[in-house]
């Protein structure tokens, strides 16, 4: 049976700007995807909980409030801290260039910023997965 | 890559993460996953299973979070599995139902797992029930399933739960339109959920008058319960109730009854499954594929073709 | 027949030969047609549709004199860092002749959490600026006369407590309550349907709202009490016709919500203010306002019984469209931001925010600031667009679309009716399953290409560098915070503080106005996060339904 590639996305921090996040988690469905959606307002704890419960491959978190340079960096932290370090971590949002740096070396696979395309998104889901799973 | 042994030592430690990738083994059937299930089997028979189930948009996902709280209040142990369908278009599917659970989110005595129907013919509820097993090995007290009442399948899953469930809200159109889903049928307990709405006390005295009609089964009229889920309020009665039937059903050995007809239905559902998989083999698909074509031919007739791959599986 | 006469029916069949007459749609997915004659406005009748500006049904305009007597705000949405930072940008803004002020919070101001609350890690001073209490507000608008500018606070759930804190910056100032000018947002409904900062649930937040729109009338009289906003709706995704459509409803809601609540509607409908989009259709958001005047002056008058003029006006902010900049070749924000600022403009605008280019980046620079507000400028001074009121007013196609913007809306109002109201269809998911699935064709359309972003799916350069200078906050401004509210708590009158919040408390769990408790709040130096804890705790937390 084809594994299934299952990916959480989750919205950390407080702000509500949930359109990105909802159209990626729709394309990523109709990509063939199993998209555990967490709903808004998420505690760093709270998405690294999801995340194990659900033993996701993929963990996709989108800040809009500029909280990214502190969020982000925990909630990969956390994962680490419990035993799911190995998950593929991407990001979206509004994400200066210099940050994306500093993200990525922290353990962000990637960022995607404003005008990425959904396509974009999911083809470098599947490859990493698929390189991953060699 | 993590041995079977290593992950199971960590799973009867606790470890939460090996719980996790166990439910991912099994609901993938992975090549160890009937190890895995036999190793874990003997821890199970504890858990008291509950299957909530109605229409979408029931808020079912609200009164499961309210029920894992009442649950918790007891400081007892809980897990919750929460199904969602598969679009049979893409294969893919968007999991929801932790957006009501927010409440539960990092209590380190609660476990949700959501699960895709993955449009398997019948599989799905053998998988529901091994997730449950493993919830269940793995020490919880309680194991929650929620499903979407649509579908047989769906409704096996709440079935085999001990107590079941049903969901309906007051326009969610009436009772009847339950009845014709064949929710009635498997209720043990009824909620009206979002009975602060119009229409409420009619259709729970509707509801009441439907089961007064169906008369007691095995004993036990279901009772019907108003809740307003997303205030919290009749959640403890409904509470009570689960409780109630699982007091009934303990003392009038009605669960031992029930547990064995899962037992019964696993077994078998094991069986056919093995059979299905042992029959269609490379072998006999490339004969059915040639078989078809000669029936298409006018050369033979269905009924001789299977003969055909039949007596092929009997000369092995 | 008709089309003969005009001449259509000839034209098209020439026009057919080379070109194809259908397949063009807009962003908001309308199909649009390569001409628009007479036959397209044949039901118009100038004096009932129309009217002159100032004139029921207002589609012309709210004002006899608009732009020619007085241009629109020039009002640039900004707030970063401390309260301090802020006041900077403002006293920088004013001097390069900004004619108003509009104040960006940071989210755990929106959400009603203190800067050193543990939910406010990370974002304290980041995408706004951060008020803790009347001790920041009071910095905020440090040399500021309150009684010479009016200014716009993007705040909701919390509104009533910036109100507030505003109120009494103002008393310090010696400018009292009946002399400030401004708009607070205060606009829950689209909260629940699009921008998703809520606090409390519908119900508890809809009394705030009425208990805000009573205290003012009697005591705020020039204050514009709810800035009812389609601005997120569109940004979450939604087409033109459902940011004028959902709008609207949330005004009628409002107006309900008033007039249940025993006020006498002539007395808070006129402080009641719009605040729409711009986005991309230079034409059709020009009919979007005139059919949003015409809409609401119609209702108001003939469905809720409106008798003075002033109740039936939708005097409105515009914001040129956030979502449609993009982060490749960010100078072509630019362009597109002067497009929409002059639909904004001709449709008749009282205020206006251009965005700046490095939005999609981060919040904007002095630079970028600037620029977004020389645009403005150009527009009113240059371009000649303001010297002649509603001038595409006559127009085949405008006049079309506005007819046909009020159709949809009305076919929206109808179902929305059907599901119960706005409160019912927003716990059903009804605004917000509408909106996502318009966001998501919309981006399919992009991806495949039948929508042309520039410099994103086509004219792109490869190996972009992009060269702008960005604004960055530090965390410098956390800790800031986060020593201030320590020292707020050890300086002030505590006893006075837990007086004040009991009385707020007491006062939720009753009936009373909650708006003269909560001024003494914040004369008591009450934290934003010590009054929303005690409403929170009363009125409890709204949920997210599950959507899509």
């Amino acid at each position: 049976m084809e594994r299934k590639i299952r990916v959480l996305v989750a919205k950390p921090g407080l702000d509500g700007h949930d359109r990105g996040a909802k159209v990626v988690a729709s394309a990523l469905r109709d990509a063939g995807m199993e998209v555990v959606y967490t709903g808004l307002h998420q505690t760093p704890e709270m998405v690294v909980e999801a995340a194990i419960q659900e033993d996701v491959d993929v963990v996709g978190l989108s800040i809009l409030s500029g909280a990214h340079a502190v969020l982000f960096p925990k909630i990969v932290d956390l994962l680490k801290e419990r035993g799911a370090g190995d998950k593929l971590v991407i990001a979206g949002g509004i994400i200066p260039e210099d940050d994306v740096e500093e993200l990525k070396k922290v353990g962000i696979a990637n960022v995607f910023g404003p005008g990425t395309t959904t396509t974009e998104i999911t083809e470098y889901v599947k490859k990493e997965i698929a390189s991953r799973s060699k | 890559m993590v041995s079977t042994d290593d992950l199971l030592k960590r799973f009867t430690d606790g470890d939460r993460t090996a719980l996790s990738k166990i439910i991912t083994l099994v609901e993938n059937h992975e090549s160890s996953f009937p190890d895995v299930l036999d190793r874990l089997y003997p821890r199970t028979g504890k858990a008291y299973r509950i299957g909530v189930t109605g229409p979408p948009g029931a808020g079912k996902s609200t009164l499961v979070s309210g029920l894992v709280q009442r649950v918790r209040a007891d400081d007892k142990l809980v897990g919750v599995i929460a199904v969602d369908p598969s679009s049979p278009f893409t294969g893919g599917a968007l999991l929801g139902d932790r957006i009501r659970m927010q409440d539960i989110g990092i209590d380190p005595g609660v476990f949700v797992r959501s699960m895709a129907t993955r449009g398997s013919l019948g599989g799905l509820a053998e998988a529901a029930g091994d997730v449950a097993d493993v919830m269940d090995a793995f020490g919880q007290d309680i194991v929650i399933t929620e499903t979407v009442g649509v579908g047989q399948c769906e409704l096996d899953i709440a079935e085999a739960c001990y107590t079941t469930v049903v969901v309906i809200v007051p326009e969610s159109g009436d009772a009847i339109q339950a009845m014709k889903a064949g929710l009635m049928e498997i209720a043990d307990v009824i909620a009206i959920n979002k009975a602060d709405r119009e229409g409420a006390d009619r259709i729970a005295r509707q509801t009441q008058a439907m089961l007064e009609l169906r008369g007691e089964r095995n004993g036990w009229s279901p009772p019907v319960i108003c809740t307003i889920a997303s205030q919290g309020d009749g959640i403890s009665d409904l509470f009570d109730q689960i409780e109630k039937h699982r007091v009934f059903q303990t003392e009038s050995g009605l669960l031992k009854k029930h547990r064995r007809g899962n037992v019964e239905a696993t077994v078998k559902a094991i069986v056919e499954s093995e059979i299905h998989r042992k029959v269609w083999g490379e072998r006999s698909l490339s004969k059915l594929h040639s078989l078809v074509d000669e029936v298409m031919g006018g050369k033979r007739t269905p009924r001789q073709a299977s003969a055909e791959i039949l007596s092929m599986i009997d000369g092995r | 027949m008709k089309d003969t006469k005009n001449g259509s029916a000839e034209w098209e069949k020439k026009f057919s030969k080379t070109c194809e007459t259908s397949g063009v749609t807009n962003p908001s997915g309308r199909e649009i047609k390569p001409l628009y004659g007479p036959a397209d406005i044949e039901s118009l009748d100038y004096g009932r549709d129309l009217g002159f500006p100032g004139e029921y049904p207002f589609t012309r305009g709210v004002y006899t004199t608009m732009h020619r007597g007085r241009l629109w705000t020039m009002r640039q949405f900004s707030g970063f860092g401390t309260a301090r930072d802020s006041n900077q940008r403002y006293h920088f803004l004013l001097d390069r002749g900004q004619t108003g002020l509009s104040v960006a919070f940071d989210m755990p101001t929106i959400m009603g959490y203190d800067s050193d609350h543990v939910r406010s890690h990370g974002e304290v001073g980041m995408c706004g600026v951060a008020i803790d209490s009347l001790k920041d507000m009071e910095i905020l608008f440090d040399e500021i006369p309150l009684d010479k500018v009016s200014t716009s606070m993007t705040i909701n759930a919390p509104a009533a407590m910036l109100l507030a804190f505003y109120i009494c910056v103002g008393e310090k100032q010696g400018v009292s309550s009946d002399k400030v000018r401004g708009t607070i947002q205060n606009d829950i409904l689209k909260e629940y349907i699009a921008q998703k900062s809520w606090i409390f649930p519908p119900e508890p937040s809809m009394r705030i709202i009425t208990d805000i729109l009573a205290f003012c009338s009697d005591h705020v009289p020039k204050w514009n009490t709810i800035s009812i906003s389609g601005y997120h709706i569109r940004e979450a995704g939604s087409t033109a016709a459902q940011e004028l459509a959902f709008t609207l409803a949330d005004g009628f809601t409002y107006v309900e919500a008033g007039i249940k609540a025993g006020l006498d509607v002539d007395k808070f409908a006129p402080r009641l203010s719009f605040f729409f989009n711009s986005h991309l259709d230079f034409f059709e958001e020009i009919a979007k306002y005139r059919a949003a005047r015409r809409i609401w002056a119609k209702r108001m008058k003939e469905k809720y019984g409106a008798r003075k003029e002033e109740s039936l006006l939708v005097r409105f902010h515009t914001q040129t469209a956030g979502c449609t900049l993009t982060a490749q070749q960010p100078e072509n924000n630019i362009i597109r931001t002067a497009y929409q600022a002059m639909s904004g403009v001709l449709g008749g605008t009282q205020s206006l925010h251009t965005n700046s280019m490095d939005e999609t980046l981060a919040l904007p620079s002095e630079k970028a600031v600037q620029i977004a507000l020389r645009t403005q400028q150009l527009l009113a001074y240059e371009t000649g667009v303001a010297n002649t009121i509603d001038p595409l007013a006559g127009s085949y196609y405008i006049e079309h679309l506005t007819d046909k913007l009020e159709e949809e809306a009305e076919a929206y109002f109808e179902k929305i009716d059907d599901l119960g109201g706005v409160v019912k269809a927003i716990d059903l998911g009804f605004f917000q399953k509408e909106i996502a699935d318009a966001a998501y064709r919309y981006q399919r359309e992009i991806e495949k290409k039948t929508k042309i972003v520039v410099g994103v799916n086509d004219f792109v350069i490869d190996d972009e560098e992009i060269d702008i200078d960005i604004l960055r906050i530090d965390y410098r401004v956390e800790r800031e915070q986060t020593e201030a509210l320590k020292k707020l708590r050890s300086e002030r009158d505590n006893g006075a503080a837990s007086t004040a919040l009991d009385a707020l408390r007491s006062a939720a769990g009753g009936t009373e106005n909650l708006m003269p408790r909560i001024l003494d709040c914040s004369r008591a130096y009450c934290t934003l996060g010590e009054m929303i804890d005690v409403l929170r705790d009363v009125f409890g937390e709204y949920k997210e339904p599950i959507v899509y």
